[in-house]
């Protein structure tokens, strides 16, 4: 947002560029030679198979769904997290990014002994007549696991360098503290909350160790799109690079919506950060 | 556009290959340590873990010099792994259909022998919650079963298994290995499960078999073979002979599996 003032200081040496373009091959060159093998002869009719279309939609609809989840829970909490002051905020940072480091399996071990029909909550659950073993519910609550810290810490981020100062204004001049999450915070970190709920919703999408460990795998159920591929590989090699391809492709588009326009917020500008850690 | 690609590989190549040469020289060093010493790398299926691990350490004691690595996986992934080049010596099968993939890429030595059957069985919690005792029990309805996809070799089996009795099963999942079925199992989510006798034995005391007659309509063989790029050849035949010499069909039917052609 702000334009780059004239005579900023961009001089990279050389070794740096080298070495930044061997990073990027690094990630790049797979994606190539994955796509190289793609049988294109056959390209539209794995990808448009009933499997394939089923799982497709099976993934699109449940990644909606856990966005909306991480929106719900994701805003208050970073909000927590960058406003509150309170002990044990740190930890409660810690903890609520785990999920960003922790191997999607054990995500799903957890997300089992939490909501499985033997589970801490989930015997109460089944009492209660909701079972969520190998229900759709259970991929949403697995992606929403792992794609709850990308919206938290891109908000977090937003709201420390959006500052306080106009909600302190505001409070001044008379709005309760809902109004002013209403009309000055929120708006003020529109781009940041948008980005991050795109980037929720691209994790959500690529999930599989938790939703394979905790949500089963059955066709129009709980088999995304990872998990057809993972099948598919199998038997039909094929099938499960067209399909990969698609993947792929869906996650391009996500990811550059997210970060077609400089957020704001995430792009966290030091300077104008107000707020210490 | 592919010679661009090409390019760039060898770019990458190069360049990770002079940032790991770092991390490769200590291995280097240890294979060299070995003098005399030979390391026979043997791909199997990963039903076979704890069988094979006993047999590759017996055939250590009585091949002194020789050092087995074993090396665990789903047989396709196997299959995956030797069609890139993976190095190894031998490599023991789930199933024929894998075994056949190896051959079709040129890459078996010698025709594959079958050394060890396996049968399904219903696995079901110690407590066995949906009473299950019978395979008709399965398709009782309100009881979650989790089966294998037919794309896996287990799966094939249960798919043959429906066949032959007439039983259509309504599985809550269809997992994508043996292992997650028994999982679900064992962790009480499913109330029962088809895998192979042998998980059942390996799994220990978080759940039980209950062996069903019909199983024997769909007996799985293991096939084990020579990889054509071997290059401890002769090794790799006397790991196969010490497979399927006595020593080693005993110790296959400790873990449950069964003779071919018994």
């Amino acid at each position: 947002m702000n334009p780059r003032p004239v005579g900023t200081y961009s001089g990279i040496p050389r070794w740096v560029v080298a070495i930044a373009a061997v990073g990027a091959l690094f990630v790049l060159l797979p994606l190539a030679a994955m796509a190289a093998r793609v049988n294109w002869a056959k390209f539209i009719p794995l990808v448009t198979s009933e499997a394939s279309l089923t799982a497709l939609g099976l993934s699109l609809r449940t990644a909606a769904a856990s966005t909306v989840l991480c929106v719900l829970f994701g805003v208050p909490l970073a909000l927590v997290l960058a406003r509150g002051g309170f002990p044990g905020q740190r930890l409660l940072r810690s903890f609520v990014l785990l999920p960003l480091v922790l191997p999607p399996v054990v995500g799903g071990i957890a997300l089992l002994y939490t909501f499985g029909r033997q589970g801490l909550l989930g015997r109460s659950l089944e009492v209660a007549g909701i079972q969520i073993a190998f229900s759709t519910t259970a991929v949403v609550l697995a992606q929403t696991f792992v794609a709850l810290p990308f919206l938290v810490v891109s908000l977090e981020g937003a709201l420390r360098s959006a500052g306080s100062r106009y909600e302190a204004v505001a409070a001044t001049l008379g709005a309760r503290p809902t109004t002013v999450l209403r009309r000055v915070t929120v708006p003020l970190v529109l781009p940041g909350l948008a980005s991050g709920a795109v980037l929720s919703f691209a994790r959500s999408l690529g999930e599989f160790g938790a939703t394979l460990t905790f949500a089963g795998s059955l066709q129009g159920v709980t088999r995304t799109l990872p998990l057809e591929i993972y099948l598919q590989r199998e038997t039909d090699a094929d099938a499960a690079v067209a399909l990969s391809l698609v993947l792929v492709a869906v996650a391009v588009i996500v990811v550059g919506l997210s970060y077609r326009r400089p957020a704001a917020g995430t792009r966290s500008s030091a300077p104008e950060k107000r707020v210490s850690p | 556009m592919k010679r661009g690609l090409r390019a760039a590989a060898l770019l990458l190549a190069v360049a990770l290959g002079a940032g790991l040469a770092g991390c490769a020289a200590p291995a280097a060093d240890g294979a060299a340590d070995g003098a005399a010493g030979k390391t026979l790398t043997v791909f199997a299926a990963a039903s076979l873990k704890g069988p094979f691990t006993s047999i590759a350490a017996a055939f250590e004691e009585q091949h002194p010099g020789i050092a087995v690595r074993l090396s665990f996986a789903g047989s396709s992934d196997l299959v995956s792994q030797l069609n890139q080049g993976a190095p190894a010596d031998v490599f023991a099968s789930a199933d024929a259909r894998n075994m056949a993939k190896l051959q079709d890429a040129g890459l078996v030595e010698a025709a594959p022998q079958d050394f060890a059957t396996n049968v399904l069985t219903i696995a079901v919690p110690r407590a066995n919650p949906a009473s299950i005792g019978s395979f008709a029990d399965l398709a009782k309805p309100g009881v979650k079963v989790a089966i294998c996809a037919s794309q896996v070799p287990c799966g094939a089996a249960t798919k043959t298994v429906e066949r032959e009795t007439g039983v259509a099963l309504k599985p809550v999942s269809e997992e994508s290995s043996v292992t997650d079925v028994l999982g679900k199992v064992s962790s009480g989510e499913a109330d029962a499960g088809l895998v192979y006798v042998t998980d059942v034995l390996a799994a220990g005391n978080r759940v039980k078999g209950v062996a069903f007659a019909e199983a024997g309509k769909a007996v799985n063989a293991y096939p084990i073979a020579t990889v054509q790029t071997s290059r401890n050849k002769d090794v790799a035949a006397a790991f196969i002979a010490a497979v399927t010499g006595p020593d080693g069909r005993r110790i296959l039917a400790d873990a449950g599996f069964g003779t071919p052609g018994a």
